[in-house]
């Protein structure tokens, strides 16, 4: 089976099936991470280049766990010590590597879309690590595998997105990705960080988030993106976190089997208290786990077997 | 002295009330007779009038095509000097003439800024040296667009300014827009203005709303456009000034004009092709050729946009042709230059309008002819009654062409439209009775 694909850049152009072909092949990697030998030679040969425009440190360390666990090549290039610091263009950039023949390029950019300009200029496979506040491909996966091992089905559920949502490229994948799978995703936040219409992605719009968490199964807690906002978009971390931040008080009305996920990295004590992110409800490093399956899972449906495989 | 006759088309000149098969005659430059057309089979001049009794005529031909004055796009930017390497002077005008244009207004955001009497003159000498199509230098409203304090209205006016625009930004303060309005009404120079509430577009990658939001790019949202032309509405009505609002894009911007004209003021409008033409959905992809300032509007806009060009709230089209370096676009959509090439796509673009019965031939004549002439005070222009030049478009409705950016005159090639399947073509362009441009 294969992604009948290039690239993955986005959730939103994902079919409900690409997307469980994704989550079941990711159950089945997942032993192998708990092997004593942590490694299949399922990539052997192949050469995966790590492109971070951006500090990453789970995401960026996450792709290469999972890229050498199937026995690919790696090379990690990061701004500061690359001839981006000179100047180069992401064209030439993308140009150069191609020229040494990657099988595929896992990009990290603050730009919106420029995985989709990279997938032009080049003909190996690109993977969407994240872009501007537009999408986060693999972190949705990630989350919708999380939340799919612990209820069992992600139909029918009731997530609840909370914080920054303008900001934020793993609201935007989530939100496309589960009401796919057939949840409902009610989205909340200060307006001032509610984007234009995101109603018309087919969720519920609240501000409040104690309006959101009451009949939630899932809690998704944003990371408030300070490094993007230019100015600030509420009058005080002290205030975001008192009326906005995820804490024990108003976790009371929550569901009792509910739980909360987190993209990383945590601004303790601000979108989530110390506590609850520490919680028994709380599944970040279940997340973290996970997306190392995930990502082996996307390298190996975007390039391994042959194209006459490809899944229908 | 040059003889020309365009024989069998139909004229469209709304400015001297004439819409039929007529014959044009130009000796000079200027127009000299427009005459029922006669079905003869002798291709001479059919006439009592002696003056035009001649053999040594120059006969084109018209029949099954429109003749109309020259068009005349009030809003370019030809980049010369200063951004050669975008256009130039020459090659943005073969663009026009391959447009159909026979004039162009350029705006003052070139390097030195035309703000001062010398720049305006360099800018006619290059014209006059290199350039096929009249050229009108637009001065500066400000010192190097600073937005500080005022150009030097009156000498650019004497040098041959037609009107004065800080575009590309807006003038923020409002109270220099007051002294700009107040001064330029004493040259009666025009007063164009790019509205835009820097306070709320900054940053702001396209329009706002779902497919920003889908896109992940920050919106500019419509209010921006919506309170300048609010605020130079009001100043227009306090110091009495003539007022242009450079390419409008929102349905509220179109209202805002429409009550001011109903209250009489010296208010007009232009919109570009781009924006009756397409939404903000073109930039899905991160097409960076579908960056522009104003950003591509909603559908709802672009439906007001329609309604005001057919109501006559909107006076004129213009293209803002901007052109940018392919380095300046093939990038990241966020780093990505504003703008596009509109000189050689505008008229097959607005006459979908005619096609979908929006306006008539005679109207859309008038916001690409007779409309801008008239607010940049070009005397002679935009009319081919006896007496004015010899600017004469001849257009195809019929033609059908494909648009191939790499055949563009423009020296840039940034153009959503790239492949577009087109219907109607300027096949042939005059300029004081010469044929600058046969395709």
């Amino acid at each position: 089976m294969r992604l009948k694909r290039k690239d993955l850049l986005g959730i939103e152009e994902l079919e409900r099936d690409e997307i469980e072909l994704i989550l079941s092949t990711a159950e089945s990697f997942k032993e192998v991470s708990d092997r004593e030998i942590k490694k299949v030679p399922t990539l052997r040969g192949r050469t995966i280049i790590n492109l971070f425009y951006e500090a990453s440190t789970r995401t960026r360390t996450s792709f290469e766990i999972a890229a050498k666990r199937m026995s690919a090549d790696t090379i990690n290039i990061s701004t500061s010590s690359s001839s981006i610091a000179k100047g180069e263009t992401l064209k030439d950039t993308a140009k150069n590597l191609e020229a040494m023949n990657p099988d595929c390029i896992v990009l990290r950019h603050s730009s919106s879309g420029a995985p989709h300009i990279l997938a032009r200029l080049v003909k190996c496979s690109v993977i969407n690590a994240g872009d501007g506040s537009h999408e986060h491909p693999s972190q949705a996966l990630l989350d919708m595998l999380t939340v799919k091992e612990r209820f069992g089905r992600i139909e029918g559920l009731k997530i609840a997105i909370v914080g920054d949502i303008s900001h934020s490229r793993v609201a935007r994948s989530n939100i496309y990705g589960f009401i796919k799978l057939g949840a409902k995703v009610s989205v909340a936040g200060p307006p001032t960080m509610m984007p234009a219409g995101v109603e018309d992605m087919g969720c519920s719009v609240r501000y409040r988030i104690e309006d959101v968490i009451g009949d939630a199964d899932v809690i998704m807690v944003l990371r408030i993106q300070l490094e993007r906002h230019k100015v600030p978009l509420f009058p005080s971390v002290r205030e975001y976190s008192r009326l906005f931040g995820l804490d024990r008080q108003k976790l009371e009305r929550a569901k009792k089997d509910m739980v909360i996920l987190h993209p990383g990295p945590v601004n303790r004590g601000v979108e989530i208290a110390p506590d609850v992110v520490d919680g028994p409800y709380s599944l970040v490093l279940d997340q973290v786990k996970n997306g190392v399956a995930v990502r082996m899972a996307l390298f190996y449906l975007l390039l391994g077997g042959s194209r006459e495989q490809a899944v229908d | 002295m040059n003889r020309l006759l365009i024989k069998g088309g139909r004229v469209v000149d709304p400015a001297g009330g004439i819409d039929g098969l007529f014959d044009v005659y130009a000796i000079g430059g200027k127009i000299a007779a427009v005459k029922p057309h006669l079905q003869t089979p002798d291709s001479r001049p059919q006439s009592q009038d002696s003056s035009l009794m001649s053999d040594e005529w120059n006969i084109i031909d018209a029949t099954g095509l429109i003749v109309c004055p020259g068009f005349i796009d009030m809003h370019v930017h030809l980049r010369e000097p200063g951004y050669e390497y975008k256009e130039t002077i020459k090659t943005g005008a073969m663009a026009a003439a391959a447009g159909g244009f026979t004039g162009v207004a350029c705006m003052a955001n070139t390097d030195p800024v035309n703000d001062n009497a010398s720049v305006t003159k360099y800018i006619l000498k290059k014209a006059k040296e290199e350039g096929i199509v009249n050229v009108y230098p637009v001065g500066a409203v400000s010192r190097e667009l600073k937005g500080e304090a005022l150009a030097e209205i009156g000498e650019l006016k004497e040098a041959g300014c037609v009107a004065v625009s800080d575009d590309g930004r807006p003038v923020i303060k409002s109270g220099l827009m007051r002294l700009a309005m107040e001064y330029a009404k004493l040259f009666n120079m025009l007063v164009i203005s790019h509205c835009e509430d820097t306070g709320l577009s900054a940053g702001g990658q396209m329009n706002e709303g779902i497919a920003s939001t889908r896109l992940g790019l920050k919106g500019i949202p419509v209010a921006s456009e919506d309170i300048m032309v609010a605020r130079d509405i009001a100043i227009a009505e306090l110091t009495g000034c003539r007022l242009h609002i450079a390419h409008i894009s929102t349905a509220g911007a179109i209202e805002l004009v429409r009550l001011a004209k109903n209250k009489g003021l010296k208010v007009t409008a232009e919109v570009t092709p781009h924006h009756f033409t397409l939404t903000d959905e073109a930039v899905i992809g991160y097409n960076t050729n579908a960056k522009m300032n104003p950003p591509l509007r909603s559908k709802k806009d672009l439906n007001a946009i329609i309604e005001g060009l057919a109501d006559g709230t909107i006076d004129v089209i213009a293209t803002d042709h901007a052109p940018q370096d392919i380095t300046e676009k093939e990038v990241e959509f966020d780093k990505a230059a504003n703008g596009i090439v509109g000189l050689e796509t505008a008229l097959p673009l607005s006459l979908r309008l005619v096609s979908d019965k929006r306006l008539s031939m005679a109207e859309l004549v008038e916001k690409l002819s007779a409309n801008p002439a008239r607010l940049l005070g070009l005397d002679c222009k935009g009319t081919l009654k006896v007496g004015a030049d010899a600017d004469i478009s001849i257009v195809d409705l019929e033609k059908e062409w494909v648009v191939d950016a790499r055949l563009l005159k423009s020296k840039s090639k940034n153009t959503p439209f790239d492949g577009w399947k087109m219907k109607g073509k300027a096949v042939k362009t005059i300029v004081a009775g010469k044929m600058v441009y046969e395709g």
